[in-house]
């Protein structure tokens, strides 16, 4: 159960800081507030998951090696263009039901953070509408299905592929680190690793 | 000190987001226990990423003397349990008050607050918080932020 938890708070800091990349310059500047807003949300729900497995959630967050992380291959990737940034948005919140939902009757956060995700998975249909039928993003989509295929346990895939409407394929497992991963870590723990110790924020 | 007394203060506390309504107001107070002279507040967050959170803590803390304030993450809180005078607070300052979740997931009816009208639109799902959307009032031709329903 622990390591189920920390992968899920791990996917939620890091799609939380690849989705707060768009801020300031998106396509729109309604998208600009909405990925800044989703993001600020992933990054609050990834702090109340590693409150439960411990008490400080900022050196779980941030001190591990790169290795640790549990985080899908799917939150890392390093994507700034919009056909593949909603793709990625789309194909997340569909697993993150999936995984949410489950979890909901044995973790009480979890069924609060489901509420919230309603939002964003509102706002990642609203999307898929509009882009579905784009050659754009249906490749941005076959693209990224092994990844997110990768964000669920194997015996919820099927789920996945059904809800996706894509034919399950193998899919790229947690433990893999994409090369543009460290420098992520890297870019994330700058305050924290020039803060002195004992610094109160 | 009394149970009372503390609910008192606590309602002089404004959300540090939307100053009109207080914390109780709000909901976010779960219990009061005053036993041996030590007070014991339930608070439940309302947004997980809301950056108030602390902000509110610590305002308790400030406002009740020897306070000791249990963060509770679980599912109690949402829309629902804003009190009745919190939601006209909130709709005489602009904010159109959350539609109670039952209404919400029937209908999606989303009223203007300066109006009344329910020929609105939706701007976008997200806004300045976490709980806030924009809509826009096509009877008044007013924009607005909506308290989002969870």
């Amino acid at each position: 159960m622990n390591e189920l938890l920390l992968g899920l708070a791990d996917d939620e800091l890091v799609i939380g800081w690849r989705d707060s990349e768009w801020t300031g310059i998106a396509p729109m500047l309604e998208e600009d507030v909405a990925f800044s807003s989703i993001a600020q949300n992933e990054i609050g729900h990834a702090r109340a998951v590693y409150e439960l497995l411990t008490d400080d959630a900022d050196a779980l967050a941030f001190d591990r090696a790169p290795g640790e992380y549990r985080c899908a291959p799917l939150v890392q990737l390093h994507l700034l263009e919009w056909a593949h940034t909603i793709a990625r948005r789309w194909l997340y919140e569909v697993a993150d039901e999936i995984r949410i939902t489950a979890l909901m009757a044995d973790v009480p956060v979890a069924a609060k953070i489901n509420r919230e995700e309603a939002y964003h998975r509102m706002h990642a249909q609203m999307w898929h509408e509009r882009l579905r039928d784009e050659p754009r993003f249906r490749d941005a989509v076959t693209e990224l299905w092994p990844f997110a295929l990768g964000v669920l346990l194997p015996e919820q895939r099927a789920e996945l592929s059904s809800r996706a409407a894509l034919d399950e394929v193998a899919a790229i497992e947690r433990g893999t680190f994409d090369d543009s991963f460290s420098a992520l870590l890297h870019e994330m723990t700058i305050v924290r690793r020039s803060a002195p110790a004992g610094a109160q924020w | 000190m009394t149970e009372a007394q503390v609910w008192a203060w606590l309602d002089e506390i404004p959300d540090p987001e939307i100053p009109v309504i207080s914390l109780v107001d709000l909901g976010v107070i779960r219990s009061v226990d005053v036993s041996n002279e030590r007070v014991h507040v339930e608070f439940t967050p309302t947004f997980l990423g809301c950056p108030a959170l602390e902000f509110m803590k610590r305002a308790i803390e400030d406002k009740v003397p020897g306070a000791d304030v249990e963060v509770v993450n679980d599912d109690s809180w949402s829309t629902d349990k804003i009190t009745a005078a919190g939601r006209e607070k909130l709709r005489e300052a602009g904010f159109a008050p959350p539609a109670p979740r039952l209404v919400h997931l029937q209908s999606q009816v989303h009223r203007c607050p300066y109006c009344g009208s329910t020929e609105t639109k939706l701007e976008n799902l997200f806004g300045p918080t976490p709980c806030r959307s924009l809509r826009y009032c096509t009877s008044c031709r007013q924009p607005f932020e909506q308290f989002k329903t969870i």
